[in-house]
């Protein structure tokens, strides 16, 4: 009984000196932004393997959510007779919802992980040491490129899972089951607004992409420096990640959409 | 140095991919490519109840849409609804006897504001006002009317 006691004690201030830790990475990686953009080269290269090597799985995600969504939608809403609105369902459900969560759960599996595991082995092999001894920050060099490329990332991203998922739906809805496609653009149109869903839709997928982005560098500059300690980095980079996403999912959506 | 130059264009493609797309969902998908810019002019007309009207609802003649409500208000004396339309300076030539109604897209649909011209010479100028209107059908009232007169027939 003890003992469990004095292991929650442990785990609790273990848990909050991790806290203290990545919140004072989070200011480093931040405050080494304004010396990226000094070298705009680090940075690109890192918004080519954050970017535009999500960028295909993220596409194809996004038609096939939408192509989902438009036959489900369409078998519900026409029990109701109410085919016409599915375009309202289709990107209603994507700008809001899937297109932030799903494309930063993607992110955080495909471009996150990537980050942990490159960060934790270079740590593992005295890289960032290295660095330091040359007289060079590994913080300003390697953590805030790669933290800049994902939080501008992650919001294209979003937004072309959105809309490829959307071209998708109507696909599905207009080519295959005959859904009017003036009915479903215009209904689209008329129920979607732009500062209420697509803004936040967008707000939601920066803050995504900031939290996927600082939870993959952290915990890969964190790692224990061993082959290991990098592997469980990794898997803790994708379990956090998704915990921290859909929580704060969660959270956003009540405050965005609370009140409508 | 020709991989480099590869890779900037595909972080070029990408950024415009994504910024293609953000546009895509403003203009396309949202009612912000439809806000209209001036380029028509406006018509109120007094419904005795305009019902689930929204403002941006259709406003719509023969079944195209020709324009958008832009504002209901209250009218404090009749204690009428005053739904003001935006329409599109291509229908400029509704005769001044034309009716508005206010009917329901199907069973469940959103509610829109129907024209339906009539057979005047003089045709209604921006800031006009449509007199002839029938209201919105309210479905709890017309069900409620139904099952009472039913329930009259029967007791007879």
């Amino acid at each position: 009984m003890i003992r469990l006691l004095r292991q929650l004690g442990g785990d609790t201030r273990t848990g909050f000196t991790k806290l203290g830790r990545s919140s004072r990475f989070l200011l480093l990686a931040l405050g080494g932004v304004v010396s990226v953009l000094l070298r705009p080269r680090l940075l690109l290269n890192q918004l080519y393997s954050v970017g535009v090597l999500s960028f295909l799985i993220i596409s194809i995600s996004g038609l096939f959510v939408g192509m989902v969504l438009g036959l489900q939608g369409y078998y519900t809403l026409s029990d109701f007779g109410a085919e016409e609105t599915l375009g309202v369902l289709v990107a209603a459900s994507l700008v809001r919802e899937l297109g932030p969560v799903i494309s930063g759960l993607l992110f955080a599996g495909r471009a996150g992980s990537a980050l942990t595991a490159e960060i934790g082995l270079m740590k593992a092999t005295e890289q960032l040491s290295g660095m330091e001894m040359m007289a060079v920050d590994p913080i300003k060099r390697i953590i805030s490129p790669r933290f800049l490329a994902g939080c501008l990332s992650m919001p294209l991203l979003a937004a072309l899972f959105s809309a490829i998922g959307i071209i998708g739906g109507e696909w599905v809805g207009v080519g295959l089951l005959g859904v009017d496609a003036g009915a479903y653009w215009g209904q689209m149109q008329a129920k979607l607004d732009f500062q209420n869903d697509i803004v936040n839709g967008f707000i939601k997928s920066l803050v995504f992409g900031f939290v996927a982005t600082w939870i993959a560098l952290f915990e890969g500059y964190d790692a224990v420096p061993t082959a290991e300690g990098v592997s469980r980095a990794t898997t803790r980079t994708v379990v956090n990640s998704a915990f921290s996403i859909l929580g704060i999912d969660f959270i956003l959506t009540a405050l965005m959409f609370g009140d409508d | 140095m020709q991989h480099t130059n590869t890779q900037d264009t595909l972080v070029g493609l990408f950024v415009v991919a994504g910024i293609a797309g953000l546009f895509f969902l403003a203009l396309q998908v949202s009612n912000l490519g439809s806000f209209t810019s001036g380029q028509g002019y406006t018509l109120t007309a007094n419904f005795t109840n305009s019902g689930g009207l929204k403002v941006r609802s259709p406003v719509s003649l023969a079944g195209v849409k020709i324009g958008q409500v832009s504002a209901i208000d209250l009218n404090p004396t009749t204690y009428q609804s005053v739904v003001t339309m935006h329409i599109d300076t291509a229908y400029n030539n509704l005769p001044d006897d034309t009716t508005a109604s206010i009917f329901t897209a199907g069973l469940l649909g959103e509610q829109y504001v129907s024209l339906e011209p009539g057979g005047s010479d003089t045709y209604l100028k921006d800031q006009g006002k449509i007199d002839i209107t029938q209201p919105a059908i309210i479905l709890e009232k017309a069900i409620g009317q139904f099952l009472f007169k039913s329930a009259e027939e029967k007791s007879e």
